[in-house]
């Protein structure tokens, strides 16, 4: 049997390494996308005091700390039965749209988007924030420096530090905003409404204006029938700080709602031997293997995902935008992965304008910071939306507030199965009988990627060029055939 | 162009932080560009195992070097990387000193299996990774996952050692500078050992919170006070800082925020054992003179494992339980 290896490299055999196996007539037979590592989280941090978790397990991810200081500290809350206080939910919450801006600021202009602003067929060495801004103008480069700097500042503002926050505890917050960092970060929001209007306008331009690129996200090769995760407020509109998760089937009608509490009713895990990372499902669907359709429970979560889930979204522009965004793709729920680029930056939209929303709220500047726990801590689960997927925390604790046990489903990990499916119709679609395995291939796994936002390539950005992808092609006799490479972002999921 | 010195950096057992920290720098990276040719940067440029391998030794000058050593593929690039490298910097804390992650020296490799794969929402039980596997159409291998988390100079011989989870920006930037004197015969490297980027003194020094040598009867949890005094010394609210055994370097920018610092920067100069450190500091703010309520009062502290050893239980002279190593 031919055995064609891809390292997304480095990280790679650190991180993700795909095996592509032939049969004899040389199709493919199976794909396996493997994560070399583990780290041990839910181990140990037990033992731990709870309102510690906010700052450890900020540890789990650099690219998004944010996402697990909000989680841990929701769950912190869950544990005591404490509610914060109110200024100390928005102040959690204005840090977290602070986050999301420039999270989703990164991936669109470094990550997902040079793909269409130069086309998928530019030189790669194009293809990167460099190339965009040779095409679409210098100004562009400096509006997102601009655009990623506020958001960082948000986040140090509120949070202590630009990387692992430190400011959440059980019942709310250590640090609260003066008069003027309020009306600095408000300027910086409204001047975010402005760079994701004008962002959502470039892709409206660039590529909805562009028959070739509209197919090219309309096509099959990148569609997967799968069902569909979001986190949604009581008017089942997107929020990525609180609320229930909303699931829908592949046909876009609503399997139900569940509270953070509630998650192990509906999400359960494929543990396989050959990976260290777990495959979530959805537990009343059952796991049919690496397959779409109603009936198996494989689900994304992702920017698409949370728009498919929801009913809309909660500020009046990003709600022009989801609703445009439907009208022009056929209506709910959309299942080509590519047009997670687009509602990405619906998303962004709404980060800014809640941004300011929150800014502009009069208990913003409020003293009233936290709330003392008084209940004795037993068990809970917090929930939060991380930009790449739906992330829950679930602690159990002593009667001090000491871990007894943890148990995490973090970010990309929900997206595991749906990626390594996304992989493996890649490879059927490039490889046929006797089919040169060519630079295509590793095109269309890259692009299949990039609609994930695998964690880490956020961090790409600064320089130009992305992570390589190597394809490896054996021979029966396992020696290497070819060697063909290809720059992309590494499919590293969130390990714990 | 090759003529310019060859720069590396590389992630072992981490969370990307540290490489996060470093595209953090802005404009610096530029400085980087012009003074360098990045020979290897995975998060940031083309490059495979097999470039490295066929590098001559000693051919890239400078290479940081962060994450733990968790796994054998950890420890093959930080061999890998020494052999190359004419200076190997440890960079941020897994490299260091284990950070948080090396709190797993406190468990068996099976406990944290069992914590991964045995968890509540787990279909199957009892199911873990193996290093060969046969699946129908050949054999999977996924590397080792060793007993313990090694630091990097627990495995190969390190030059210096940058602290910080991760490294604050501006420092980072600072090392570069010094890096690009150097390069140009205005400045000379410290001696080899030294910890760079980072000061000699403790993060009490830098922080900005009043000291009144205000003793205390009780220890509080972070979550039990009402409202933190905005001004005052965190430890002298009877909240455990790690302020007086952690390296300065940081700007004290927890304290600052009302959050006591976690020890991110490692231990402070020529302190030989953090928690032993720790604790004198914490005695000495105890309002007693009775051995008795003294336990009493210290009793409060609820993880001390936790607490003394957050950052650098795997540099530690503790280093790992006896439960971790049989
Ligand atoms: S103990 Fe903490 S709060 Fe007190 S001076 Fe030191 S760093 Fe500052
Ligand atoms: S105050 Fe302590 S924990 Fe916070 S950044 Fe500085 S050294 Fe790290």
């Amino acid at each position: 049997m031919e055995r064609i290896t891809i390292d997304p490299i480095t990280r790679l055999e650190g991180h993700g390494k795909i095996d592509i196996f032939l049969n004899e007539e040389g199709d493919v037979a199976n794909t396996y996308f493997q994560i070399p590592e583990l780290r041990g989280f839910e181990r140990f941090c037990v033992g731990r005091p709870v309102e510690e978790m906010p700052v450890l397990t900020n540890r789990i991810c650099g690219v998004c700390p944010e996402a697990h200081h909000m989680a841990a500290a929701k769950a912190g809350d869950a544990v005591y039965g404490v509610e914060p206080t109110s200024a100390a939910k928005k102040l959690r919450e204005l840090l977290y749209m602070g986050f999301y801006f420039t999270d989703h600021t990164t991936h669109f202009y470094a990550l997902g988007g040079p793909d269409f602003v130069m086309g998928p067929d530019a030189p790669v060495a194009q293809r990167n924030i460099l190339g965009v801004i040779h095409k679409v103008g210098l100004e562009i480069g400096g509006k997102v420096i601009q655009a990623r700097k506020y958001g960082h500042t948000v986040v140090e503002m509120l949070g202590g530090r630009k990387v692992h926050p430190c400011t959440s505890i059980p019942g709310g917050v250590t640090k609260g905003l003066t008069e003027a960092e309020r009306q600095e970060i408000e300027k910086m929001g409204r001047w975010g409404i402005e760079f994701a209007q004008f962002s959502l306008q470039l892709f409206s331009d660039l590529v909805m204006g562009n028959p070739y690129y509209v197919d090219l996200i309309l096509g099959d090769i990148y569609t997967h029938k799968t069902h569909y995760m979001g986190m949604v407020d009581e008017n089942n509109h997107v929020n990525f700080y609180d609320g229930k998760v909303s699931i829908v089937d592949p046909d876009g009608k609503r399997l139900g709602k569940y509270a953070p509490a509630d998650y192990t009713d509906w999400i359960a895990e494929h543990v396989e031997p050959w990976t260290y990372l777990k495959f979530p499902y959805l537990k009343n669907v059952g796991w049919k293997g690496f397959t779409d359709g109603n009936d198996s429970g494989v689900y994304m979560a992702t920017p698409l995902s949370r728009l498919n889930a929801s009913d809309g979204m909660a500020t009046p522009l990003a709600q022009e935008r989801y609703e445009q965004f439907y009208d022009t793709l056929g209506g709910k729920p959309v299942h080509q992965r590519l047009a997670t680029h687009w509602a990405r930056l619906v998303e962004l939209l709404y980060a800014a304008e809640r941004l300011v929303e929150l800014a502009t709220d009069e208990e913003i500047t409020s003293d009233k910071l936290h709330n003392v726990p008084t209940q004795t801590p037993t068990e809970g689960v917090g929930i939060v939306e991380a930009p790449r997927g739906t992330l829950t925390h679930h602690y159990w604790t002593d009667e001090r507030g000491i871990l007894t046990k943890v148990n995490l489903i973090v970010g990309t990990t929900n997206n595991y199965a749906p990626i390594t499916m996304s992989i493996k119709k890649a490879a059927k679609s490039l490889i046929k009988k006797g089919t040169v395995v060519n630079e295509g291939l590793l095109n269309m796994v890259e692009m299949a990627f990039r609609a994930y936002d695998p964690c880490f390539g956020c961090a790409t950005h600064s320089l130009p060029g992305q992570m390589p992808l190597q394809v490896t092609i054996r021979n029966n006799e396992g020696e290497v055939m070819d060697v063909l490479s290809q720059y992309v972002h590494p499919a590293f999921l969130c390990e714990r | 162009m090759s003529e310019k010195p060859k720069f590396a950096m590389y992630w072992a057992a981490s969370c990307g932080g540290c490489e996060i920290a470093v595209l953090n720098i802005g404009e610096k990276i530029l400085d980087v560009d012009a003074n360098f040719d990045v020979a290897f940067w995975p998060v940031a440029m083309d490059a495979k195992y097999k470039d490295v391998e066929e590098m001559p030794d000693k051919s890239i000058l400078l290479t940081l070097f962060n994450g733990g050593i968790r796994n054998e593929e950890n420890a093959h690039m930080a061999k890998l990387l020494r052999q190359k490298s004419q200076i190997l910097v440890s960079f941020g804390s897994c490299a260091t000193e284990g950070c948080v992650p090396g709190l797993a020296n406190l468990s068996s490799r099976e406990e944290v299996f069992a914590a991964a794969y045995d968890s509540i929402t787990s279909d199957t039980l009892g199911i873990r990774p193996q290093y060969s596997y046969e699946v129908p159409e050949g054999t999977l291998t996924l590397p080792i996952f060793n007993t313990i988390v090694r630091t990097l100079d627990q495995v190969v011989d390190v030059d210096y050692y940058m602290p910080g989870c991760p490294p604050e920006s501006h420092q980072i930037g600072a090392v570069i500078d010094l890096v690009i004197q150097v390069l140009h015969g205005q400045a000379e490297l410290p001696p080899k050992g030294s910890v760079i980027g980072a000061g000699g003194s403790t993060v009490c020094d830098e922080c900005g919170r009043i000291r009144n040598v205000k003793k205390i009867t009780k220890f509080r949890r972070l979550h039990e006070v009402a409202e933190i005094d905005p001004v005052l010394c965190l430890l002298e609210q009877g909240i455990l800082c790690n302020g007086p055994a952690t390296r300065d370097g940081c700007g004290a920018l927890c304290p600052a925020v009302g959050a006591p610092c976690a020890g991110c920067y490692g231990p402070a100069q020529d302190v030989v054992d953090y928690g032993a450190r720790l604790m004198t500091a914490v005695s000495s703010v105890i309002d007693s003179n009775d051995p008795k309520e003294i336990d009493r009062i210290l009793d409060d502290i609820v993880d001390p494992a936790g607490t003394f050893y957050r950052f650098n239980l795997a540099h530690s002279l503790l280093h790992a339980s006896k439960t971790a190593v049989s």
